[in-house]
């Protein structure tokens, strides 16, 4: 799309543009170009010398038991993180649009974890299952669970999917609020005079009009899953125990900033640029067919 | 209301009143253990009633930290984490606006490769270029500054969309008025799309401010020093090893500081909130 009357000037648009394009190539370009340049590298322990070896660092990342396996938790992650907080999302939004006294009240409570950073809420959540004074802890021994998830890696796999979860479930709630009550309540006034009841209204016609606004939240929170969840895992896990919570991101940052593989991070690095792409085209192209603009 | 369900509606308030106590317990449970004394924390099952330490646990971490752990004073850190939450959207804000101003209003070569550069941007967050940013940031000298901690983060495709979306749906004719009044690009600028721009602007601003409040791997990578911290930083360093040995009672009193801001604004600000999060993703 193009406005129809627009200005001219040689200078003036150019001007405008530099400050946006300055920190663009000085912040992403040039780091995502070095990425790729060191991840044709392999530097000796002391950063002193650097050889290029093509892609042996891809090799060797790929002949690695432990990346395979990140590759796995992270997939194990992400989709528990999309699909714990879209379920729970989706039931309260429903429930939502229905009542009309104290709805503001609901939603207020409902939206703020949003504002939380996702280290506080790892914090948050770590308190509440840590293994010796843990509140929660103390509930799911009183069941007879055996609580450590200092100790047991699916034990802080499902610490750090619930603290993950909690903080996107007010983003998914939103957008789920707003795609039902742009339904039209027509359809459903419709479907009521035929004599059909709440249940087979919302499967007739509730879920398959949410279903575009479901699968746009599925991809939303599997970025989400996939890079803002650092702050989580950092937190509380680091990765452990035993590598159990150790997902693509945090390798990266672990590989290059604790253990000074550059040459290593940087081909993770490119991998995960790959994948982003994948997803943001993915989304795009949703997109592009969901929103006239 | 199509129908009346009692039954139903019974229901829906049983459901959302359960679904906002789990949501609001990890609150509640924070701000009544800052509440506390270590000891009445460490107690298995820990009081859910409110103890009588609040001033004294929240001076202590405003003035001083933990004492195990990190030392640095809360205050400093929450000074800079508001310097981080309002350079971030006030200089998203300003680059972004003008970027798309220039792409929208004038035709220029190189405008679309222009456009996609800024594009781009979206598929290479922070965290899959950490290690070479560092290496950039450290070689300018900026590990350690406010320049940057916020400078890299002003950049973003989607700010510049926003605008560009919203500029396409003023009418043609107001620039056309300008135009046959004599207006120059710069002068319609300022006197017709900046205030129409005003909403967009705040609910563009709600949502960075969160952002900017929230960042954590970027100051992870960028400070060492600890009057650098930023609120979010702050609560990590105090937490230093299994669950007796931390000081539980005052990284709680932190992790409230910590999420209030950001919370007020959300709540106060609500409406742009709803408006800025349903727009700037979709």
């Amino acid at each position: 799309m193009e406005k129809r009357v627009t200005f001219r000037s040689a200078w003036l648009p150019y001007a405008l543009l530099a400050p946006q394009l300055a920190i663009t190539v000085v912040f992403f370009f040039w780091p995502a170009f070095q990425a790729v340049w060191f991840s044709f590298q392999l530097q000796d322990a002391f950063g002193l010398s650097t050889q290029f070896v093509w892609f042996d660092n891809f090799i060797a990342l790929f002949g690695e038991r432990n990346y395979w396996a990140s590759f796995r938790t992270t997939a194990i992650f992400s989709f528990s993180v999309a699909a714990l907080s879209i379920s729970i999302a989706l039931l309260l939004a429903v429930m939502a649009d229905r009542v009309v006294r104290g709805a503001l009240v609901y939603k207020t409570i409902l939206i703020w974890p949003y504002a939380v950073a996702a280290a506080v809420a790892a914090v948050l959540w770590s308190f509440m299952f840590a293994p010796s004074i843990g509140i929660i802890t103390y509930v799911l021994k009183g069941l007879g669970v055996d609580w450590n998830w200092v100790l047991k890696g699916d034990q802080a796999m499902l610490l750090v999917v619930i603290a993950s979860a909690w903080k996107q479930i007010p983003h998914n709630f939103l957008f789920f609020l707003a795609g039902l009550q742009s339904i039209p309540k027509s359809l459903i006034e419709a479907a009521a005079i035929d004599g059909a009841g709440p249940a087979r209204r919302f499967w007739s016609i509730v879920v398959p009009l949410l279903s575009p606004v479901t699968f746009f939240l599925l991809v939303v929170d599997i970025v989400y899953a996939f890079f803002e969840t650092f702050g989580v895992i950092d937190a509380t896990t680091q990765g452990g125990p035993a590598q159990a919570t150790q997902i693509l991101v945090y390798k990266v940052y672990y590989d290059g900033m604790k253990a000074a593989d550059i040459g290593g991070s940087s081909a993770q690095s490119v991998i995960l640029m790959i994948i982003v792409i994948g997803l943001t085209a993915i989304q795009f192209r949703y997109i592009e067919r969901k929103v006239h603009y | 209301m199509i129908e009346r369900r009692p039954l139903l509606d019974f229901v829906s308030h049983a459901v959302l009143i359960g679904g906002a106590l789990i949501i609001a317990f990890p609150l509640y449970v924070a701000f009544i253990a800052s509440t506390q004394t270590l000891e009445q924390v460490m107690q298995m099952p820990m009081s859910l009633l409110p103890g009588d330490q609040l001033v004294q646990n929240y001076t202590q971490v405003l003035t001083a930290g933990s004492t195990k752990g990190s030392k640095a004073a809360v205050a400093d850190m929450l000074v800079n984490s508001m310097i981080m939450a309002l350079v971030i959207p006030v200089g998203k804000i300003t680059i972004s606006i003008l970027s798309s101003f220039a792409i929208v209003y004038f035709r220029f070569p190189l405008r679309n490769f222009f456009f996609w550069m800024i594009f781009v941007t979206l598929m290479l967050p922070v965290e899959v270029r950490i290690i070479p940013t560092y290496e950039v940031m450290s070689d300018l000298g900026l590990l350690n500054t406010y320049a940057g901690l916020t400078l890299p983060l002003i950049a973003s495709a989607t700010a510049t969309f926003l605008f560009r979306q919203f500029f396409m749906t003023i009418p043609d004719e107001l620039a056309e008025a300008a135009r046959i009044d004599g207006a120059g690009p710069m002068r319609f600028f300022w006197d017709v799309v900046l205030p129409l721009s005003k909403t967009t602007m705040a609910a563009l601003f709600v949502i960075q401010f969160i952002y900017g409040w929230n960042q954590y791997l970027w100051p992870l990578l960028i400070t060492s020093e600890e009057e650098m911290y930023t609120v979010v930083i702050g609560i990590k360093r105090m937490i230093v090893g299994g669950d007796a040995a931390n000081e539980w009672q005052l990284i709680m009193a932190t992790a409230i500081l910590a999420m209030l801001p950001p919370a007020v604004v959300v709540l106060l600000m609500q409406k742009w909130f709803v408006k800025g999060l349903v727009e700037t993703e979709k």
